[in-house]
């Protein structure tokens, strides 16, 4: 199993966590909600869980707990720029059909 | 595929739920969009990467044809058509307008009620017009940058407008399509933007002062704010609206003309080059000691000391403006905490130094002064609109104790609960306890404890007129509204007569913030206190009606409906509750006599009720009485 992350997304979320001045890494998860079945997480971690598994990806810490793990193998965290737009994208091979927006997905 | 951004802890949204909000600095020559992206302030550049958006519209006889750079770019070809600096007007009257004393070159007409109108191209605009292109050009970008509608925005205004400025602005952002979630003095949001706010909240020290030193292109602001319990408040402004980084740049082309032996009287192409050169001499010297300059064909070499003495007198201006609003909020130098840097003008060293002489401390500004105003409005827009819920930023304009009012029983009804933002509006229905009741007093508490005994009283008043009715009949409607001030207004209505009445109050009024803290604290250590004393109360005052009741019904129909052994069944039960009533502590106890009773009287309440219905119909006959 693994979680990996794009070099671009890796200085974003080093750049975020020294901004913050306090945190251990980032939480990446799945949970149930939403027009289509699940959606994403994406949060800062000041303090990890026993249960949580931990993936290292260059000096960051992906935190991930068990359960979302299931839905989220293989995944790799990438920052894109769509235009003005920018921000971080989850390249999920697990997903089969998402919602037009893609907030939300079905496994 | 949405884009996301890291959320706090415990924070990420639902799908769907991220609010988009940004934070706008509408300026007069230029203007800003900022937003908070994972939990970071960020200026929303254009496509071609530009921060800024040049406070200009220009108009062609179609409409408008361009707004930013582009409109800029048609200042000298096309002036009367291009407008620029229309923050000067917004909100203000003709008359005002000719007072300003500002050479505005353009075609000014009043409508009906003498708001001043712009001759264009196109036809006639109002300065809310012109600004709306601005906040909607704005809006795009951001709209653009964050991947769909905007959820609201926060838009920065002087500290020194008034009510007509301020609607005005927030007209021209309904008109771009754009919900204000609040307007923010400029000042506040330099202060927001350093953070200033928090630090306070975790010191808890009773109030700081600060100072916004705001030297723009055109205009000077000093604004003196006092920090207490995360509020501001604005206590002197002062300034000089003619006054900028415009006039550093005409002191240093006066000077270059005549070095360069050139005459009084410039065409309007020589000008430009002096002032060209001199902008930027001014800007290289905020990092060089010296700088030569190349200006036809003539090499000059202008140092930092001599620039300085060209702008002495420009600075010492505002420093007589800062002094100035010192007196009048009746404040010592001496006394101010910190002093924070606003406007491009600032980075040059000569005005930081002398600032920092005039204060003795040292000002904030690491960050990009240009910048600031904005990043602050975007930090409070990210808080109002809902995406951080941190309890430090909610500190700011919040209720700090509920607000409720008395109900039977001596409980309070809590209407506004504390941490909510202001401005705040809550209503809820209330009815009439007695037969025949045409009064009802109103008693406003602020406090979160159960018993109004435990509460602060903050203001008693009465709606009288109430029409009469059976108990529990009318629907008197209580509205509390707390506006942006902390003024709290609380209305009484009685909807079926339209009867109302109201009284204004200052919730915050003297309560300290050791005292706010202490009955915060006691609110949370009496909580189970307090639920079983509210529980109590109310079977207290269920037991009263139960007895008025009973005892009225016994009175009238005891003796026709009862024989003696049911009467004095009744009768002692009613003594029990009587007594339970004034004495027991246990509103279990309590509650099961009130059951007791009410089953005894079961078989009286059925027996009144066909005694009644026979009376109803006696001498009727089927055919009336179906009717």
């Amino acid at each position: 199993m693994a979680i990996t992350m794009t070099s671009a997304a890796e200085s974003h979320v080093v750049r975020h966590l020294e901004h913050r001045d306090k945190g251990i890494g980032i939480r990446l998860g799945v949970r149930t909600t939403g027009c289509s079945g699940l959606s994403y997480v994406l949060e800062f971690v000041d303090k990890k869980s026993d249960e949580d598994v931990v993936f290292k990806c260059g000096d960051v810490q992906l935190i991930i707990d068990p359960k979302s793990l299931v839905y989220l193998d293989g995944t790799q965290l990438d920052y894109v720029k769509e235009g003005l737009n920018e921000g971080f994208e989850f390249k999920n091979p697990n997903v089969k059909d998402e919602c037009g927006c893609g907030e939300s997905f079905h496994i | 595929m949405a884009l996301l951004q890291i959320s706090e802890p415990g924070q990420s949204p639902q799908p769907h739920q991220r609010k988009k909000s940004v934070g706008i600095d509408l300026g007069t020559t230029n203007s800003l969009v900022a937003t908070v992206r994972s939990g970071i302030e960020a200026i929303l550049p254009d496509e071609q990467g530009r921060d800024l958006l040049p406070s200009v519209v220009h108009y062609i006889p179609e409409g408008v044809s361009c707004v930013g750079y582009e409109a800029a770019e048609h200042n000298s070809t096309d002036p009367l058509n291009t407008l620029s600096s229309i923050k000067r007007l917004l909100g203000r009257g003709v008359d005002d307008i000719k007072t300003l004393g500002d050479t505005l070159p353009y075609e000014f007409t009043s409508d009906e009620g003498g708001m001043p109108r712009i001759n264009t191209a196109y036809g006639v605009v109002s300065p809310i017009q012109v600004s709306a292109e601005i906040l909607r050009k704005l809006a795009g970008r951001a709209e653009l940058a964050l991947g769909g509608m905007l959820d609201g925005a926060v838009i920065t205004v002087p500290a020194y407008f008034d009510d007509a400025q301020r609607q005005a602005t927030k007209d021209a952002a309904t008109l771009a399509g754009i919900k204000v979630l609040r307007l923010l003095n400029e000042p506040t949001a330099a202060a927001i933007a350093y953070g200033l706010d928090t630090e306070v909240a975790e010191d808890e020290s009773q109030q700081r002062l600060i100072a916004v030193y705001d030297l723009g292109g055109g205009t000077f602001d000093i604004s003196i704010l006092r920090l207490s319990k995360g509020v501001f408040e604005v206590l002197a402004t002062g300034g000089d609206s003619a006054l900028g980084g415009d006039d550093f740049d005409h002191a240093i082309a006066n000077w270059l003309r005549i070095e360069l032996a050139m005459g009084e009287t410039l065409d309007v192409v020589e000008q430009r080059i002096l002032l060209e050169a001199a902008k930027s001499a001014k800007q290289e010297l905020s990092q060089k000691e010296q700088v030569e300059i190349e200006v036809l064909e003539t090499a000059l070499v202008l140092t930092r000391e001599k620039m300085h003495e060209l702008i002495d007198d420009l600075i010492e201006k505002t420093l007589k403006a800062c002094k100035r609003s010192m007196r009048d909020a009746k404040i010592d130098v001496n006394s101010i905490d910190e002093v924070v840097l606003v406007g491009g003008s600032t980075r040059m060293p000569s005005v930081s130094e002398k600032v920092t002489e005039l204060f003795g401390l040292k000002p904030k500004c690491s960050i990009d002064p240009d910048l600031v105003v904005a990043m602050g409005a975007a930090k409070q827009a990210d808080v109002l609109v809902g995406n951080n819920t941190d309890g430090d930023m909610l500190l700011l304009d919040v209720i700090p104790l509920s607000l409720g009012i008395e109900t039977m029983g001596g409980l309070t009804e809590k209407i506004i609960h504390r941490n909510t933002t202001i401005p705040v509006a809550k209503a809820q229905e209330f009815t009439t306890f007695k037969d025949g009741q045409t009064a009802m007093s109103i008693h406003v508490v602020q406090g979160d404890r159960e018993l109004v005994s435990d509460c602060r009283s903050l203001a008693r008043f009465e709606l009288q007129g109430i029409p009469p009715m059976v108990a529990g009949g009318a629907k008197i409607q209580v509205s509390y509204q707390v506006d942006a001030d902390g003024l709290l207004n609380v209305s009484a209505r009685e909807l079926s007569s339209g009867v109302e009445s109201r009284i204004e109050v200052k919730p915050s009024y003297g309560l300290s913030d050791n005292e706010i803290t202490q009955m915060l604290q006691d609110s949370f250590s009496h909580a189970r206190d307090d639920m079983r004393l509210r529980g109590l109360r109310e079977q207290q005052v269920e037991a009263d009606r139960m007895l008025e009741d009973l005892r009225a019904a016994i009175e009238k129909d005891g003796q026709s409906l009862l024989d003696d052994s049911e009467l004095q069944c009744l009768h002692l039960a009613l003594d029990e509750l009587q007594q339970l009533r004034e004495n027991s502590e246990d509103h279990r106890q309590l509650a099961a006599q009130i059951e007791t009773v009410g089953k005894t009287s079961e078989e009286f309440a059925a027996r009144r009720m066909d005694a009644s219905i026979k009376q109803a119909l006696a001498g009727l006959s089927l055919d009336d009485a179906l009717k």
